[in-house]
């Protein structure tokens, strides 16, 4: 074959880019592959794969959807972490010498990790979550657009396979998470690493801003009868606001990466040095993006909270109203801040001052929304089971991250710490003392809805406190490092005696691998003893919201009878009025059918995208046809719902109220 | 300004230093040679105590009420409806807010005080700046990965080693070749990013003598672990001495020999220049080193004159070619990539282990 021939077919990909001279990566790569032949092998011993298919992939059912965003997100943390564990190993031993990673691996690690664990691992988690729970929430059968959440879900995945093929097939951005130009940019990076990033974002982002519609769409107009605005659960008010920021913020994020894209693409100068590019301008989009994602991140944790705290306190919460004006206020301002991430950039002692105070102005709604938490707990009989457990962890970690956030807002204080590692400290104080402590507390508090057992409660102590005190351990000596001048990304040090506090570091991430460990094998062990975890009444906590008057787990089609609301904890005021299900005059029940469209549409998309990444032309165009082609074609697809007989119904709910009942 | 109440500061904030005070380690931000990063510290002490002061209540109260209203507590009320008090709102919604008040009003001045581009107003506490003083000028270059100090006055330049005046303002005029990257001596004053095609400023003066660390704290690339240099703190005569050994060496800083030191190369070791080319740094910010590059302020009207950095860079350099304006199968040849300057699209691998050019690609002193 002719050299015009091979490129035309392969782009550039060549053999090269395949890292089999990589003994790291050959070895990430050998695992990957062993536990993906060996799931592959037990899925087609079982049979399995059509099940999968009809019942997971092409689901259309918010609850199932929920379920895999869940999965998507736990199967990328271990990859997100394991680049984690590489880079502190690195750091412990770089003193003096090398380390084990040279620049090139070490800079695609630490890029790696932080797009990973926002895009893939947060991300997933939090819209997975409001995917499963918001529906429930407000008494409705599905979401809105039950085709488009399937549809997100994956286009989010197909992002994250494209991330997880730059690994084995070429490489990954080395810019850091957010790809700053110009080093982003085709003078600086003319590999392939920066259109994985671009590609995979853009995918998956298309993912996250529909997901945002539907769900902004669900709430508005799907909530039960007599639930108005001010009566909605705080989880949903949270998720509404939230979604909120998702589509208003997003499309920048697609705007500032299709700028990147042209100009390394088709020769464009939107953030390039030279023809009127500027690269201030990319920092700023990227940021007017990327402050909002903090609240897209950290508020549904919030709203998870506010359940945990008032259902294990055995108590209203306090305060509904000003809660709700916190959330509203935080949407706002989260819009007025972005220029904190830049501080020293230059901009003039009044721009900084006004960008300082509005940031700190953020504290004053989450500080009361902290008091809030503080005082539904006052007088009240607090159980201290999982989900609670992580509700105090947090409330007293994430206050010293908030903390810590004000300091770096005030501009001069910003000067000195702005890139260090008491930065980084920062933002894992509030991600993982915030969003992922509400992320486990979530998972722990509804996962009997979600699969009609508790999670074991042995091994989630275990994984607990591995996660509270190795996030201490790792993270409070890069505080210190931080006041000793010593600055982010560092792949190599000269000053010896900073070595100790980088090994206790490493030690603390350590710990918290147990704790991921010990997550898994808590969901292991459950699964095993499912039958004495068993919960048969739907409503394991005494739960307060309407997502515990269903069955655990519910059926396809959520409530039987969609009920109706008077009172803001419409489950608590049912069950204090001694309100009974009906268990006569089911109706068939109107449902969607499941679709393959979805998986199709978003494993065209991620051709295309791996075609654009590797220049191979006629795969990138022949993937955007297709798109556009099935899509067309699938909306002329009017076979898309079913009717449950009644008959079917009242069988389900007959069975279950038995259940209840013995 | 902030250092009379230093010691109040100071007690407020003990307990945010109880972990400072740990192993009694070196914290240079808490603990600097310059009067600038010295205030930021005091500022960051006094933001610590004043949100210190509703912290330390907020996790008290956790704790309390964890303990207190524990379900097997039998004593603690249980009010399960309770969830409205005018009164607690007030004060949940008003403490956080008199404290923001006063964080900002300490955030508006001290952001205005401490503004890198206005000069300082004191060479440290207690001791006001000589009228007479006029601040040194030293133009900063980052390249990819070293620095480049050019002393205007002096007429003499520099590699990752800068040499200052104890207790004499300079004024820093800052810049980048190719990337972004940041200035960052944390004993002498905090950073500032230097962006190429602008200009950015800082004032700052260090009070002691000493060795301190300066690096780039915004990652740039490849060489930008190794992108540091050393900050000598040194007496006039010192300073003297200095700049009298820098007009002694052999090089000096024209065109060609900068464009040849901005070629990528790591963990270079000190350089001097004896002469530095007339108006090289105005042409650094302005990216038209190279021969025959017109400025952009000199055709532009009315240019030249100082102020807000402009907008500089509407001008043609060659670049690496975009995907679509290559032909089938031509690689992209970027100016950089690595030290090795390897810019295939292939991958540019160096191998686990492999060490990159170290030699500098200009001879110095």
């Amino acid at each position: 074959m002719s050299d015009a021939l091979t490129q035309m077919i392969f782009g550039r990909l060549t053999l090269e880019a395949l890292p089999l001279h990589e003994p790291i990566v050959v070895g990430a790569f050998v695992g990957t592959a062993v536990i993906g032949l060996a799931l592959i092998g037990l899925v087609t011993k079982y049979r399995l794969w059509g099940y999968l298919w009809t019942e997971w992939f092409t689901t259309v059912d918010h609850k199932k959807i929920g379920i895999m965003y869940m999965i998507l997100g736990i199967v990328m943390l271990l990859r997100g972490f394991s680049d984690a564990i590489m880079m502190r190993l690195q750091q412990a031993m770089a003193f003096g010498n090398e380390g084990y990673l040279d620049a090139h691996h070490y800079d695609q690690i630490f890029t790696a990790h932080g797009v990973i664990m926002i895009f893939f691992v947060a991300m997933p988690f939090v819209t997975g979550l409001m995917n499963y729970v918001v529906p429930l929430q407000i008494g409705a059968r599905d979401v809105s657009f039950p085709f488009l959440n399937n549809f997100s879900f994956w286009m989010t995945t197909a992002g994250a396979m494209l991330i997880m093929a730059s690994l084995f097939v070429g490489e990954f951005a080395k810019t850091g998470w957010l790809a700053m130009a110009p080093l982003s940019g085709i003078d600086y990076s003319p590999d392939v690493g920066v259109d994985y990033y671009i590609w995979a974002l853009q995918i998956a982002g298309v993912g996250t801003l529909l997901s945002g519609v539907n769900l902004i769409a669900t709430i508005v107009k799907m909530r039960a009868p007599g639930m108005s605005l001010m009566k909605m659960p705080v989880f949903t008010w949270s998720a509404l606001v939230t979604n909120v920021l998702i589509v208003a913020a997003f499309p920048v994020l697609t705007a500032v990466l299709a700028f990147l894209s042209l100009d390394r693409y088709v020769g464009t100068n939107f953030f390039t040095n030279v023809l009127g590019g500027n690269p201030m301008m990319y920092v700023n989009m990227i940021w007017i993006w990327g402050h909002p994602e903090v609240y897209i991140l950290i508020l549904p944790a919030f709203g998870v909270f506010s359940e945990v705290v008032s259902t294990f306190s055995g108590k209203r919460l306090f305060g509904y109203t000003s809660m709700i004006y916190a959330l509203i206020v935080i949407c706002i301002l989260a819009y007025l801040v972005w220029l904190h991430h830049f501080f020293t950039m230059g901009s003039g002692a009044s721009v900084n001052s006004f960008f300082g105070i509005t940031t700190m102005i953020i504290s004053i709604p989450t500080g009361a929304k902290i008091f809030n938490w503080l005082f539904t707990m006052y007088k009240g009989r607090i159980r201290y089971e999982l989900p609670m457990m992580w509700a105090v962890a947090f409330m007293l970690t994430f206050t010293v991250g908030g903390m810590t956030g004000v300091l770096l807002a005030v501009p001069p204080a910003d000067f000195v710490l702005h890139n260090s590692l008491f930065l980084v400290a920062h933002f894992h104080n509030v991600i993982i003392g915030g969003v992922l402590f509400g992320m486990f507390a979530g998972i722990n508090y509804w996962w009997p809805k979600a699969f009609g057992f508790k999670l074991d409660r042995k091994w989630g102590l275990v994984s607990f406190w591995s996660w509270v005190i190795g996030f201490w351990v790792a993270f409070t000596p890069l505080y210190i490092l931080g006041l000793m001048g010593v600055t982010r990304r560092l792949r190599t040090f000269d000053d010896p005696s900073l070595q100790i506090w980088f090994v206790i570091a490493g030690i603390g991430a350590a710990i918290i691998a147990v704790g991921i460990a010990a997550f898994l094998i808590q969901i292991g062990v459950s699964i095993l003893n499912r039958d004495k975890l068993r919960d048969e009444t739907g409503d394991p906590w005494g739960g307060r919201t309407l997502e515990w008057a269903t069955s655990s787990p519910p059926p396809a089609y959520n409530f039987a009878f969609t009920p109706v609301v008077h009172d803001l904890d419409a489950w608590h005021d049912i069950k204090a009025r001694g309100g009974k299900v009906p268990a006569e005059g089911y109706l068939d029940i109107h449902m969607p059918r499941n679709t393959g469209a979805g998986v199709i549409l978003a494993g065209l998309s991620a051709a295309s995208g791996f075609g654009l990444i590797w220049h191979i032309w006629w795969l990138a165009g022949a993937g955007l046809l297709g798109v556009i082609g099935y899509a067309i074609w699938h909306s002329f697809d009017y076979d898309r719902d079913y009717h449950i007989p009644a008959s079917e119904v009242a069988a389900t709910e007959r069975a279950r109220l038995a259940l209840a009942e013995a | 300004m902030l250092n009379r109440p230093r010691a109040l500061a100071l007690r407020f904030a003990t307990f945010a230093a109880a972990p400072l005070a740990l192993g009694g380690c070196d914290m240079v931000v808490m603990n600097p040679a310059g009067d600038v990063a010295r205030q930021q510290a005091d500022l960051i002490l006094w933001s610590t105590g004043l949100m210190l002061l509703i912290i330390v209540p907020v996790i008290v109260l956790t704790a309390v009420f964890a303990w207190r209203y524990r379900a097997t507590n039998e004593e603690a009320e249980y009010k399960p409806d309770w969830d409205h008090s005018t009164g607690l709102e007030l004060i949940i919604w008003s403490a956080p807010l008199l404290i923001i008040i006063a964080l900002g009003a300490l955030t508006w001045v001290a952001t205005h005080t401490l503004d890198p581009y206005r000069p300082i107003g004191r060479i440290a506490a207690g001791k006001p700046l000589p009228a007479t003083q006029r601040p040194l000028e030293v133009q900063v270059v980052s390249l990819d990965w070293k620095w480049l100090f050019i002393y205007p006055e002096q007429g003499v330049a520099s590699v990752n080693e800068l040499v200052l005046p104890v207790d004499r303002q300079v004024r820093f005029r800052l810049s980048s070749s190719s990337v972004m990257n940041t200035f960052y001596v944390p004993a002498m004053a905090g950073m500032i990013y230097t962006m190429p095609g602008m200009e950015t400023k800082l004032h700052a003066v260090l009070n002691k003598p000493g060795d301190f660390e300066g690096m780039s704290a915004h990652y740039s690339g490849a060489g930008f672990s190794k992108m540091k240099f050393r900050t000598h703190a040194v007496d006039q005569v010192g300073f003297d001495q200095w700049i009298a050994r820098a007009k002694a060496a052999p090089a000096r800083l024209d065109a060609a020999t900068y464009l040849k030191l901005e070629q990528p190369s790591e963990d270079v070791k000190p350089m001097h220049f004896a002469r530095v080319e007339q108006g090289i740094f105005g042409r650094i910010v302005n990216l038209c080193v190279a021969p025959g590059q017109p400025c952009m302020t000199e055709s532009m009207h009315g240019g030249g004159h100082s102020g807000l950095p402009q907008p500089t860079n509407n001008i043609v350099r060659p670049r690496t070619e975009a995907a679509f304006q290559r032909a089938p199968g031509e690689d992209a040849a970027s100016p950089r990539t690595d030290a090795e300057g390897k810019g295939a699209s292939a991958p540019a691998r160096t191998g686990s282990g492999q060490r990159v050019d170290r030699e500098a690609p200009v001879k110095g002193n």
